[in-house]
Formats: C-alpha cells, structure tokens, sequence
C-alpha cells in the first residue's frame, strides 16, 4: 500500500510543482472558449428551451477541460519517464502493476478535478448557473477522468516518442471531445451525423455531465453512465493486461 | 549460461559491450523476461515472487537517469516509499553523509552534476538497505576522486555482509575489488573463477631487460615477446627460471643495467579469454 501511496503522491506533486501549465493554463484556454464562442454564437443558437447557449456551454467546457486534462496527465508523464529513463525506478521497485495503475488513473482524475472545477469557479463570474443534478454531474466528472486517464496511459505505454504521443492527442483525443457536443447539441445535427454522436463515446460524457446541470439531455443519463462505465472497464481490463504483462515497459 | 554468486561475495561481471552484462542484470531486476531459465537471489525466484526479490536487490543502473521536478532528498524519500518504507529519512541522512551529498539534499536534481547524479543513483539502490548490490558500470565516466570514494563506500557494504556484484569496463577495478570474476562473451559465461585464479591460470612472468649491447643469446630467443634496441621482454614461466635466464647472459657475456619483473595483470587474462574461439 505504501508503494501505490508514494507514486500516486509523486504523480500528484508531479502537476502540482508545474500547476501554471498543468492547471491554471487549461482553465485559461477554457475560458476563452467560453469568452469567444458566447459573444460570438449567444442568441443565435438554440439549444434547450429554457437554456441560454452561454450556460448551456459552460457544462460541455468543463467536461472537455476535465478529459483532456485525464488524458495529459498520465500520458505525459508516463512518456517522459519512459524517455527520460527513469520509469526504471518504478520497475525496479515492488511496486504491483494494480498499485502503479492506481496511481497514475487516480492522480490524472484528480488533476482533471482541479482543472474542472477551475473551470467551473471562473464560469460562474460570467454566467448563472443551475445544478439540477449535481451527483449525476459528479458520477460523469469522476467516470469521465478515470475513462481518460486509462487512455492516457495506453497512450503513454505505447508511444515511445513525443509525437506519437502528440498524433494520438491531435487526431483522436481532440477531434473527438470537440465533436461530442461540446459547443452545440447533436439535436441540432442532421441525422446521419447524430446517429454517428452516438458512436462516440466521448458524447455520452459530455451529454450526461450536462444533464447534472440541466436535468435535460439528449439520451437518459442511466445509458449514458452505463456507456462511460462500461468503456472504463473495458479500457482499465487491456490497461491492466498490459502492464501485468509489461508490454513496452519491461522487455 | 548457469552462475552462481555466492553470498557476501565482491562479484565481478566482465565483458565487451554486447556480452550480455546489462541483459542478465535487467533480467536478474526483473526489467526484462528470459526467454528461458530462471534467476534466483537468495532462494527467491524473481519472475514468481518478484515482491520479496525485488526487495532484496538494489540495482544502480548504468544509465545516468534523474526525475527532473523533484530534489534529492524527495527522490530518496520516493524510492524508500516504493519500497513500502515509511518516514527512511535516518538511513537517507546517514546514505547521503556516506555519499557526500548532504549540501546537497535539497537541491533539484536538475542542478547536480553528472557525478552527483551518479552518486544520487547509488543512494537510490540502498534506501532499503538490499542484501544484494548490482552496479552496473557504475564508473563510466566519472572523474578519480568519485570513483575512490565510491569503491571506498561500496567495500565498507560488501564487508558489512551485502553480496556485491559488478560490471565495468575497467580491469584494475575489477581487479583490485572482485574476489570473484565471470567473464562473460556473446551471452555465454567463457571464464568464472577467482581473481587469484584466473590470474595465476595465465601462468607466466615477464622479464623486462636492458641490455649492455644488442646481443641477445641464441638460447632465449624463443622467450623473446618484444623488443626495442637493446630492450628486451622475455616471457617466463615461473621465477625459478630468472637465474637460468641471467645465468644464460652472464656466459654470453652480455652484462644488464636495468632488471623488471612483471607480473600478468587481468587486462591480459581477458584480452587472452576475448581472443579465443
């Protein structure tokens, strides 16, 4: 137990030491979104009946903030020690691969915490928000970053260089937050492309953290939190599989 | 390749780069898996009860690797706690005091230089007070005064009981600090023996001579390894034949300024267990 302890402690004050950029940067490019999307589409695109775009956004931001956050944690920092050599310190060590899963998923889920709620705390200097559902919002929030940070460590564990590191963030984690109906609902789609929302997983996450706030979704929140929930344990069972094995860690 | 390292032995591993070395010692971590065969320490397989073994071993690598956000006293502190040992800072102080690294404790790792790194690295391997030591080139490139202090400490551990095993590059250190050497050739184990007798096995003296005048008797000839004018190295196989040589010389009347004897030294034994087929 002390193993998984020290490590998830290291990863914590991994992101604490350099909190400008793995913590305040994001809440700041959140904002922005928030800042530029409001002025530009407020008014002009209907969501909700009795919700304003501006606080409809605010959810999808949050949420977006919280996964990508998931994922850049322990992705990057797994591929900086891996390159950097000094995973070898892990692996030298008793430390169990559940211990060393643990740690890495939980310390991601608390830096996408912080993040979010960041987001959250300077969103609500702009915009009134309402939480209808809070718990629902908290079970996505927790489900979501854990799912993200199991990604962040496949990812970690497979690349072996930065920019592999970089294609998998560019090209599937980005284009897949931002098409989940971050910024707009998928109501709002024609039905081809909302019948492809529903392939995304990353839509059900965003979809169902909403409705803690709204209590309005595009699918019921029990299918959504079974959709998230079931990619996690799909995702953690290779993860675990993986590391039990030492794939690309030990080889 | 079958090896047995006694416990409380100073144990050398030589070899040329690509002989196996780092491969056996990662597989003996538990870093990689043999493809076949097993590797225990004391008792203790380290595929099947990789906990209990890798508690018993403390691995320098060869490698100058460092985490870069945290300083060297968290770095100890993490690695103690990897090891599933709390509040350590008493064995970090005394580890750090014997490694000369106590003004350096709260610096960030970052700022050392590369023989601070390196004795950070040894630290690292002894938070949880191992058994067993493997060092891993633990020399290349470090400057003289580390590398004495650091022999220094690591044969203080090997007489306080821990079991020692090495890899370098440099014979004299194997030399003067192994009891026992393996040495080792594309993953095959091609001499093990003591130090004493692996170097008395390359039986032989060298007897290095100057001579009055370039006239060496017919009769030596064939000891005759080298020579430059009147300096000549003459290959003995026991000192019982020095009064023959000289005695050979003195009818020749050939008389000798200058006298040296050589003994073999490791360097030779390996170039010569290299050089086989």
């Amino acid at each position: 137990m002390t193993g998984f302890a020290t490590l998830f402690y290291k990863e914590l004050l991994r992101f604490w030491k350099v909190g400008f950029q793995t913590m305040a940067a994001p809440v700041l490019t959140a904002l922005l979104y928030l800042l530029i999307f409001a002025h530009a589409l407020e008014g002009r695109v209907n969501v909700y009946q009795d919700v304003r775009y501006t606080a409809f956004l605010v959810p999808g931001l949050v949420m977006m903030s919280v996964l990508q956050n998931a994922f850049a944690n322990s992705s990057s920092s797994l591929i900086q020690s891996k390159i950097t050599g000094n995973l070898v310190f892990v692996l030298l060590a008793p430390v169990s691969y559940l211990e060393f899963f643990c740690a890495y998923v939980l310390a991601s889920m608390a830096r996408a915490m912080a993040v979010g709620l960041g987001v959250l705390a300077a969103a609500a200097w702009f915009v009134e928000l309402r939480f209808d559902a809070p718990l629902w919002a908290f079970a996505f929030a927790l489900l979501g970053s854990a799912l993200l940070g199991t990604l962040g460590l496949v990812a970690g564990i497979r690349a072996e260089r930065f920019d592999q590191l970089a294609g998998f963030q560019n090209f599937v984690i980005l284009p897949l937050t931002f098409l989940s109906g971050v910024f707009y609902s998928i109501h709002s789609l024609p039905e081809f492309w909302q019948t492809l929302s529903h392939a995304n997983p990353f839509f059900y996450m965003i979809d169902g953290f909403r409705y803690g706030f709204f209590g309005v979704s595009d699918v019921s929140p029990v299918v959504s939190l079974a959709v998230v929930g079931l990619s996690f344990v799909l995702v953690a069972a290779a993860t675990l599989w993986m590391l039990k094995r030492g794939y690309k860690l030990r080889g | 390749m079958s090896l047995e390292i006694a416990q409380g032995e100073f144990f050398g591993l030589l070899g040329p780069n690509g002989a196996g070395k780092t491969t056996l010692i990662s597989i003996v971590a538990g870093l990689a898996r043999a493809d076949a065969g097993s590797v225990s320490i004391l008792g203790t397989d380290v595929a099947a009860e990789y906990r209990r073994a890798r508690r018993l071993l403390g691995i320098v690598p060869q490698e100058l690797v460092f985490d870069p956000f945290f300083t060297v006293r968290e770095t100890l502190r993490f690695q103690s706690g990897y090891f599933g040992i709390r509040r350590n800072d008493a064995w970090i102080d005394e580890v750090m005091h014997y490694l000369d690294l106590t003004s350096k404790a709260d610096v960030n790792m970052r700022a050392l230089s590369g023989g601070m790194k390196r004795r950070v690295l040894v630290a690292q391997a002894l938070v949880h007070k191992p058994p067993v030591i493997v060092l891993d080139e633990p020399t290349a490139g470090v400057d003289v005064e580390l590398r004495q202090g650091l022999w220094h400490f690591v044969r203080r551990l090997n007489r306080d009981g821990h079991t020692v095993v090495l890899t370098t590059h440099y014979l004299e250190e194997a030399e003067s600090l192994c009891t026992r050497i393996a040495m080792l050739k594309a993953g095959r184990v091609v001499a093990l023996d003591s130090t004493r007798n692996l170097l008395a096995s390359f039986s032989g003296l060298y007897l290095k001579l100057a001579l009055e005048r370039e006239a060496l008797p017919e009769a030596l000839a064939a000891r005759l390894v080298g020579r430059e004018g009147a300096r000549v190295t003459l290959r003995l196989d026991s000192y019982a034949e020095i009064e023959a040589v000289l005695a050979g010389l003195r009818e020749a009347g050939v008389g000798v300024t200058e006298f040296e004897l050589e003994q073999p030294d490791l360097e030779e034994v390996f170039m010569s267990v290299m050089g086989r087929p």
